[in-house]
């Protein structure tokens, strides 16, 4: 990776400060550390993408097309193990967020850089189980390891793999705990929390829910490890077990790990719809709050996972009633999102097109949750394709197009570079296109009785099939085209000098790529976020 | 937890007291970690606890109390012991607070060897081990199988913890040899303190969760 | 619905259409919103689009009257939604007194069902149309899910314990039953047909069946080769006599309901609840009955109990 820094009265930046692979596998500047998380999640990213292909060229016929039901089984284990723990959680938090937190607050780094190194090379650790599990047979348990049949009666390698998912969650805790400290405690002058860019805000939402969130899955994991190496009963009714704690535990952590995928996205949306309106964001404060709402109650509705399970009508009730209650905190966040545009002076520029495929997806997939935290439409709804399709809205619809978005934003920062914005726009489009294609059928499919995880289905089905597999081919062909420019922009593209989009915030006010320590200055902050009508605005 | 060369400030950080205050938040937030950890493995204690009564009795009774009881008060000395060695390093007392370093480190060590060659390896000779030596017959056999594999896996995961521990003061106490604490810069004593009094604190649950389950003295 | 494509499965069942309503509500409701929030943003994306490079446009902090309008809009919202579809379920999880019960077990990869007149059948359930019928349930392995879409019904199948459902067909014809938890190497194979006949049909397709005893009949059996007659026969042990759904009072002073998770808790594991007054002597027969014979000792000791109370 080279770039010479434009704008930089040294021309040292953190990429050129030092080369060898020694300097970046030691390193432990967040932005360099963010840039070994940026490589890592990709490759995640590509096996867990590889994987979907093979799922959808399966299912074009109804016999299954290409694999063996145990080989069926094991590629969408894989696919969600590999993306859920490996792509999805780490995407924004320990990419954008390792790299903008300490800018956005105007720090040097975030607080415990080492420990920041630490929790890379525990995923990496973890990712090593994890394709050792692939490698050496697989795991064919979903990504949801359910007792007894991951204690007592799956084969192949759930060890590896549940290790690998266990080994993955201190990484995670290790990022939120550092977020967390530095958010608190490393705020630049003058910067209170009600100037705080709502990204941060967002970030220090989902650190809370890694924190206090993961370790409880890391509990499910050592029963579901002891139980299987020694044979005890926990969880094996056969041994006096009881297989449904394990779903309880299992969905403490699991079920707010949607909102550790979520939330992340949220705040680089609320970044980006302000900077292309120019405009202030719409309620600062409810966008923000909002944000802390979601994760409070991400804790408390767990049981939605579990209304089939024979759990009593009267949990079920309150599990639901809590369920809707999501409803509120993310509808206040649309509605003001699209507020933000009125009167505004809205660009196209890609990280917009983005920004607003993210709203439009989000908004249906939300809605789309009402279905299944409705108790009577749950009981139909529950385990088909329609759970498939919601969640990808909100997780790919929703959580990726916000990766991507912001990927885009802040390309520019990260590398000095600028890619070709015509391929990005055309890109987001064919993303937005294939996604819809893909995944809208299976809303469908799924409520004419579909059960999601079968490699062989009834006949009736194939013609849905058949559009949602044509549907990823697009969105396939849509993830590659960023892939290129972005790596060809690394080595050719124009450069994009320190504040290329005209944004507020302080990253933008220190050159791209950014020196070491970040600013040549520590800022001191007077004002409050996104003040589009004061100075900085015109450095455009 | 601390980071950054004790008695001097990182460079990311802009005085010591912002480094002091980074690091006590991040090893509260540690342990609130912690706390959720044990807390689900508590909540699952509590499910079979309520299903098998009897047999987590049955089980208990098996257990030592004596035993159980001398390592409670080696961990609370040990705890005292701690808090002195603090106190030590921000006195900057460097001869006491390698004594009392030194203390803790034996009374940890105590505790560990107690647990491990007068309980587990005893537990494991009678036939008290599930999955791996289990010739506990009865009418309450499968709850207290169930009570010891709670047993097991919560002291373990303690004594997990302690080792842990250990081997912190181990280096600390070489530290301290070397002269790295000052009154100012001693940020990884007072973590570590933290630390050794939260797996105190949990031995305290664990005790009687797991000896004193019906009067059996 | 225009057919060749439809947007729903067949109602077969009593609760199908009001599920369907609500459903087509919510649909309605989400194509709404979905509308207005593209709308919007299509028309400001467009209508506010950026004139000139550098322009500022006016700043707007936000509007706390806004806030509250688009925060009271979800809440009444769900709020409906909730008691609308919260009542539904309540109504439909209850099962009407009159339903005949038949017993499913689920193994990796089978459907085994079980009929109370002694009919059995694999991975085809027979029921007559407009009778509502209730399925008590339990799995030898892993969980699995018994799943009829055009029933709108579905309950996962737990080892270890009962679980139960319950419907009634309105039309004759045969439909999907899948396995909606995932159980394994074969689960999408763990499918099968439930074939809803004229009861006249019916009573010809169970007396044309393989010819076996009823449930309370082979259970009434296995009371007897099991020796359970020995002792709750003489005094030694409680008497089925009007035993199930009563009230048992146990040696450690708790009373439990002598449901099916008693009896198949006490055949398994004998002293985890002592009935009061009686010396805990019974063996345990872990490992010597399958599940199918817990079925059957559970459906004789039913006949012998007050006939269908109050269940749940």
């Amino acid at each position: 990776m080279t770039a010479t820094a434009t704008e930089n009265s040294t021309g040292v930046n953190y990429l050129n400060v030092q080369y060898g692979i020694r300097s970046w596998l030691l390193t432990t500047d967040h932005k360099r550390i963010a840039l070994l998380y940026l490589a890592s999640i990709t490759f995640f990213f590509l096996i867990g993408g590889i994987s979907a292909v093979l799922i959808r060229i399966h299912l074009i016929e109804p016999q299954g097309a290409l694999l063996q039901p145990a080989t069926y089984n094991k590629m969408f284990s894989m696919h969600g193990i590999v993306m859920i723990f490996f792509f999805l959680i780490p995407s924004i938090p320990a990419t954008m967020g390792n790299f903008l937190i300490p800018m956005m607050v105007g720090a040097r780094d975030l607080a415990f850089p080492r420990i920041n190194l630490l929790s890379w090379y525990i995923y990496v650790v973890a990712g090593l189980f994890t394709v050792y599990a692939l490698i050496a047979g697989g795991v064919d348990t979903g990504w949801t390891f359910y007792t007894p049949l991951s204690t007592t009666y799956a084969n192949g390698q759930v060890m590896a793999a549940a290790l690998g998912v266990f080994i993955a969650g201190f990484s995670s805790i290790l990022t939120g705990l550092n977020f967390i400290v530095t958010i608190h405690k490393m705020r630049a002058p003058g910067l209170t929390w009600s100037r705080l860019p709502l990204f941060v805000w967002a970030m220090y939402a989902t650190s809370v829910i890694q924190v206090l969130g993961t370790p409880v899955v890391a509990v499910a994991i050592v029963l579901v490890g002891l139980e299987r190496m020694f044979q005890v009963g926990v969880f094996d009714p056969a041994l006096g077990g009881d297989p449904i704690l394990f779903q309880h535990l299992f969905w403490f952590y699991s079920h707010p790990a949607v909102y550790i995928m979520i939330l992340p996205s949220m705040g680089v949306v609320s970044e980006l719809v302000t900077c292309f309106s120019k405009k202030r964001i719409f309620g600062y404060h409810f966008i923000a709050y909002s944000s802390l709402a979601i994760a409070a109650i991400s804790f408390l509705v767990w049981g939605h996972h579990m209304y089939v399970s024979g759990q009593s009508v009267y949990a079920s009730l309150v599990f639901s009633a809590l369920s809707f209650a999501v409803a509120i905190p993310s509808a206040i966040k649309v509605f003001n999102w699209t507020a933000t545009l009125y009167k505004g002076s809205v660009s196209y520029d890609s990280p917009m097109i983005y920004a607003l495929g993210f709203i439009g997806l989000f908004t249906m997939g939300g809605l789309t949750g009402m279905f299944l935290a409705s108790l009577a439409t749950d009981i139909h709804l529950h385990d088909t394709y329609f759970v498939i399709a919601h969640f990808h809205y909100i997780m790919v619809g929703g959580a990726l197009m916000g990766y991507l978005g912001g990927l885009h934003f802040w390309w520019p920062k990260i590398t000095g570079r600028l890619y070709p914005d015509a391929w990005a726009r055309f890109a987001a489009l064919v993303i937005f296109i294939g996604f819809n294609l893909t995944f809208f059928p299976q809303f469908v499919v799924g409520y004419l009785g579909m059960p999601r995880r079968y490699a062989v289905y009834p006949e009736e089905f194939q013609v849905l099939n058949i559009m949602s597999s044509a549907g990823a081919s697009i969105l396939g062909v849509g993830y590659v085209i960023p892939l290129i420019y972005l790596i060809w922009s690394m080595r050719y593209g124009p450069a994009a000098g320190p504040n290329p989009w005209g944004a507020t915030g302080l990253e933008w006010q220190t050159p791209s790529p950014p020196p070491t320590e970040n600013f040549e200055q520590l800022p001191v902050v007077t004002e409050d976020a996104y003040e589009y009508g004061s100075k900085e605005a015109h450095v455009v | 937890m601390s980071d950054g060369r004790a008695g001097a400030l990182a460079h990311h950080f802009e005085d010591l007291d912002q480094q002091h205050e980074a690091s006590s938040l991040g090893m509260w937030l540690f342990l609130a970690t912690e706390v959720m950890f044990f807390g689900g493995v508590f909540a699952a204690y509590t499910v079979y606890r309520g299903m098998y009564l009897p047999g987590f009795e049955a089980g208990s009774h098996h257990l030592s109390i004596k035993l159980g009881a001398f390592n409670t008060v080696v961990l609370l000395c040990s705890s005292l012991t701690m808090a002195l060695a603090v106190r030590a390093a921000t006195l900057g007392k460097r001869r006491h607070l390698i004594t009392f370093l030194a203390l803790t480190l034996a009374l940890g060590l105590t505790f560990v060897g107690v647990k491990l060659v007068f309980e587990w390896y005893h537990d494991y000779e009678t036939g008290l081990a599930p999955g791996i030596n289990w010739a506990l017959a009865g009418p309450h056999s499968r709850g207290a199988e169930l009570f010891f594999v709670f047993y097991f896996t919560l002291t373990g995961i303690h004594a997990l913890h302690m080792v842990i521990g250990i081997g912190i003061l181990a280096v600390l106490i070489g530290m301290a040899a070397r002269g790295r604490f000052t009154p100012e810069g001693s940020n990884a004593i007072e973590m570590t303190g933290l630390y050794w009094h939260f797996v105190d604190i949990i031995w305290i649950f664990l005790f009687p969760l797991l000896y004193l389950i019906g009067a059996h003295y | 619905m225009w057919s060749g494509f439809p947007l729903r499965p067949e109602q077969a069942s009593t609760i199908a259409q009001g599920i369907d309503q609500l459903y087509f509500f919510l649909t309605a409701i989400t194509l709404f919103f979905t509308f207005v929030i593209f709308t919007a943003i299509f028309y400001f994306a467009i209508r506010y689009r950026r004139k000139a490079k550098g322009e500022i446009p006016g700043q707007i902090e936000g509007s706390l009257p806004l806030e509250i309008f688009w925060s009271a809009v979800p809440l009444v919202l769900v709020v409906v939604i909730f008691v609308w579809s919260s009542s539904l379920f309540i109504s439909n999880s209850r099962p009407p007194e009159a339903a005949t019960e038949i017993f499913v077990i689920g193994k990796q990869w089978m459907w085994q069902l079980q009929h109370p007149d002694g009919a059995r059948e694999i991975n085809e359930l027979h029921v007559p149309v407009g009778k509502p019928i209730k399925l008590t349930m339990t799995s030898e392995d892993v969980i699995h899910d018994f799943f009829i879409p055009a029933f709108r019904v579905k309950k996962d199948v737990v080892p270890g314990r009962y679980t139960s459902l319950w419907f009634e067909a309105t039309k004759t014809g045969r439909f999907h039953l899948f396995c909606g938890q995932y159980c394994g190497v074969n689960h999408a194979l763990m499918i099968g047909s439930v074939v809803v006949m004229e009861p006249e049909e019916y009573e010809r397709w169970l007396s044309g069946s393989r010819k076996a005893e009823t449930m309370a009949a082979s259970g009434a059996q296995l009371y007897e080769r099991f020796a359970c007659i020995t002792c709750h026969g003489a005094g030694k042990a409680p008497p089925f006599n009007d035993f199930y759904m009563s009230q048992v009072k146990l040696s450690d002073g708790s009373t439990v309901v002598a449901n099916e998770e008693y009896i198949r808790e006490s055949i398994l594991y004998p002293s985890a609840k002592i009935h009061a007054g009686y010396d805990p002597i019974m063996p345990t027969f872990k490992g010597q009955i399958s599940e199918e014979q817990l079925l059957q000792l559970i459906a004789f000791i039913k006949s012998l109990g007050p006939q269908e109370r109050k269940s749940e």
